[in-house]
């Protein structure tokens, strides 16, 4: 992934210099095993996708191409359900995380503050705490706020789409963090200086310096938030509430009756929707770039 | 993997629990303006008043809280219809993962459907609602085999709703053999299950494993004695040689594709995947003669449900004979509603893998709950395993 790039200095020399055909038998082992990783990662979803096409009954098995499996899908009212679930929650959380990610990132890159390590060592925890922790960290916390709440205000909350929402805005922060910081770190922060002896206020430097240079940096977080919360299984499940199941909840829930295509019609269309929006987020990254 | 993710799941029920947090609150402010009592006790150890509500009573929309492709759409159109209400439907994964959520409070389902072990556990920790019997008048639907249950005797927590049967699942082709014994020996016996010309893969289960190998050994699948223990776990080290694996999920994809010849599994999950194979008559499914074991899925009601009375009537809906031949007609799973046979498709009650006939019925164990042995039972197999 290209917009993952850190973008440091001089990466466009060294870009440009292996452009060129390699030559020694390190280079060549080098580009083979490129192709090889390329394969390793694309093949199995070149699997999914032709086996969704599948007419048979079973994943593993080929009859002949059909769409049947899609309109199964299309019919059934419960996974188109949890579809949007998912789709709902990942919208809202990847937003919410992307500009609360992107906003500790810049402050954690900027500015000199006290706690700063022990903030910065916090906030790459739930990137390395496993999922099942973390479910019953959120599942407890949102049990016990709740409880807080009721007695405070009287009002009864329940779990649902927001705890799910809430716990993802809550993984997600650090992803978007970390891939954020990593574009910052490559960053003159003189650039943004000079801006400020142009007059601009710290909002306009942000505005118009910082946040175009650092947009690949947010875009890349941004999609990995929205992957992380299409994907997540056991915190979406352990969080959820009445009319809340996500699918990855009920494709998981579905295996004890036996995998069929559908999954596999499912996870194609979920993989075209992801891949419509890394190319949009590379057009519009690529035009703002012509633009500058 | 599946497994390992189980385990934690059950670790952190514990933490849950060790929380201390009371399960079913009665939440003053999700309470519905209903007719039924308000005075449900936060039950702590499982000895809570129940409600008690008319037949046919509603206080409100439904929550229910099931496994994922296991609930005909169309019944819950009906009784959406019949009864004026809404039903939301949730979907879980497991029954770990159905009791760590519950066990932390605050869930709002009405109904769950756990199996037959789950339902004994959430029975002790005071999780379920007593049910108001006289709301559930076709409970006499209930077949006799489903009447008196080791994990709930009198169902006096939970109703039946779908069952099944653990044995195997067999490829009669590369067996050479069309009416093949009902017998654990194609998993352990060494001149049948070694003899194969493949591989048998057994439950991931140390319950369902051991049973295997006690049913063969004519042992009682819920015995305590250390030495029937040992002589099963013996059985299955002996069979690590034509063992490819360890299985509670794969068991029917391997033996489709090839991977196996005979697998260890529920009925539910092989008969499934053997309609929708390209040549269903090239496998089956038995159920061994020497003993196998039976199992339920059981609808049953949360403390602290909002709509208690429409929950009653929902699974006295469902234990209706109609509606419950529709469920079956549409999962394939057998029911425990007798009621039910008449209106169910001759396909289904007339296949013996599905409707085992009464000989084989007489041979079904339920597994019980052993205790202090479970941990036993536990070490002796991963020892097998290997």
């Amino acid at each position: 992934m290209s917009i993952l790039d850190t973008g440091a200095p001089g990466a466009a020399a060294v870009a440009e210099d292996s452009v060129a055909r390699p030559r020694r038998t390190v280079d060549r082992l080098l580009a083979g095993n490129a192709w090889i990783v390329f394969a390793f990662l694309y093949l199995p979803i070149l699997v999914l996708v032709v086996y969704s096409f599948n007419d048979n009954n079973r994943v593993g098995i080929w009859t002949e191409a059909s769409l049947r499996w899609y309109g199964e899908m299309f019919g059934n009212a419960r996974v188109m359900d949890a579809l949007r679930t998912s789709i709902l929650v990942a919208v809202l959380s990847t937003a919410v995380s992307t500009v609360l990610g992107t906003a500790a990132a810049l402050s954690l890159e900027r500015f000199r503050y006290k706690g700063q390590r022990a903030f910065d060592g916090l906030l790459y925890l739930p990137v390395i705490i496993p999922d099942i922790t973390m479910a019953v960290m959120l599942l407890l916390f949102f049990v016990q706020a709740f409880d807080i709440i009721l007695v405070l205000t009287g009002v009864g909350l329940s779990r649902g789409l927001g705890t799910i929402t809430l716990a993802h805005i809550a993984f997600n922060i650090s992803f978007v963090a970390l891939v954020v910081r990593a574009r910052l770190s490559g960053l003159d922060s003189s650039l943004e200086e000079a801006a400020a002896d142009l007059y601009a206020t710290r909002w306009q430097a942000f505005r118009r310096v910082t946040l175009p240079l650092i947009a690949p940096g947010v875009a890349g977080g941004a999609l990995l938030a929205l992957t992380l919360s299409l994907d997540d299984v056991v915190i979406a499940e352990f969080v959820s509430g009445a009319g809340s199941t996500t699918l990855p909840v009920y494709v998981f829930g579905a295996l004890r009756r036996g995998v069929t295509p559908l999954i596999n019609a499912v996870s194609v269309l979920m993989l075209a929707g992801s891949i419509l929006l890394v190319l949009a987020s590379l057009a519009i990254s690529r035009r703002r770039s012509g633009e500058a | 993997m599946m497994r390992r993710w189980m385990v934690a799941a059950v670790a952190v029920s514990l933490v849950l629990t060790a929380c201390g947090r009371e399960v079913g609150g009665d939440d003053p402010a999700a309470g519905d303006d209903t007719g039924s009592e308000d005075t449900t006790d936060d039950g702590e150890d499982g000895a809570a008043s129940g409600v008690s509500c008319e037949v046919d009573e509603i206080d409100g929309d439904l929550l229910l809280y099931n496994w994922s492709e296991y609930m005909n759409p169309e019944l819950i159109d009906l009784f959406e219809e019949t009864y004026d209400v809404s039903v939301t439907e949730d979907f879980y994964t497991s029954n770990e993962a159905l009791l760590a959520q519950i066990r932390a409070g605050g869930a709002d389902f009405d109904v769950i459907v756990p199996s037959d072990y789950m339902v004994e556990i959430m029975i002790d920790e005071g999780i379920l609602l007593e049910l108001d019997q006289d709301a559930i008048p076709n409970s006499a639907n209930v077949d006799e085999l489903f009447a008196t249950p080791p994990y709930d005797p009198d169902l006096a927590f939970s109703m039946p709703y779908q069952w099944g049967t653990t044995g195997i699942g067999l490829d009669l082709e590369a067996i050479g053999d069309d009416d093949p014994a009902a017998s654990w020996a194609w998993l352990f016996d060494p001149d049948v299950a070694g003899a194969l010309p493949g591989p048998v893969s057994i439950l991931d289960d140390p319950r369902e494993g051991m049973a295997a190998a006690l049913y063969w050994l004519g042992y009682d699948p819920n015995t305590t004695d250390e030495g029937e223990l040992e002589e099963a776990a013996d059985v299955i080290a002996q069979a690590r040689d034509w063992t490819a694996t360890y299985t509670s999920d794969q068991y029917s994809e391997l033996l489709l594709t090839g991977e196996t010849v005979a697998g260890h599994g529920y009925s539910g999950n092989f008969i499934d995947n053997f309609f929708g194979a390209d040549d269903p008559d090239r496998y089956t499914y038995i159920i061994p003669e020497e003993g196998a074991t039976i199992w339920t899925d059981n609808m049953a009601i949360l403390q602290g449900a909002s709509s208690p009375c429409t929950a009653h009537t929902f699974i006295n809906f469902i234990l209706d004979a109609e509606n419950g031949a529709e469920l079956t007609n549409w999962t394939y799973y057998a029911s425990p509603n007798a009621a039910a046979s008449e209106f169910i498709d001759e396909e289904i009650t007339g296949d013996p893998t599905i409707y085992p006939s009464e000989e084989v019925e007489a041979n079904l164990f339920f597994l019980e709950n052993t205790g202090e042995a479970e941990i036993l039972f536990t070490d002796l197999f991963t020892r097998a395993q290997g």
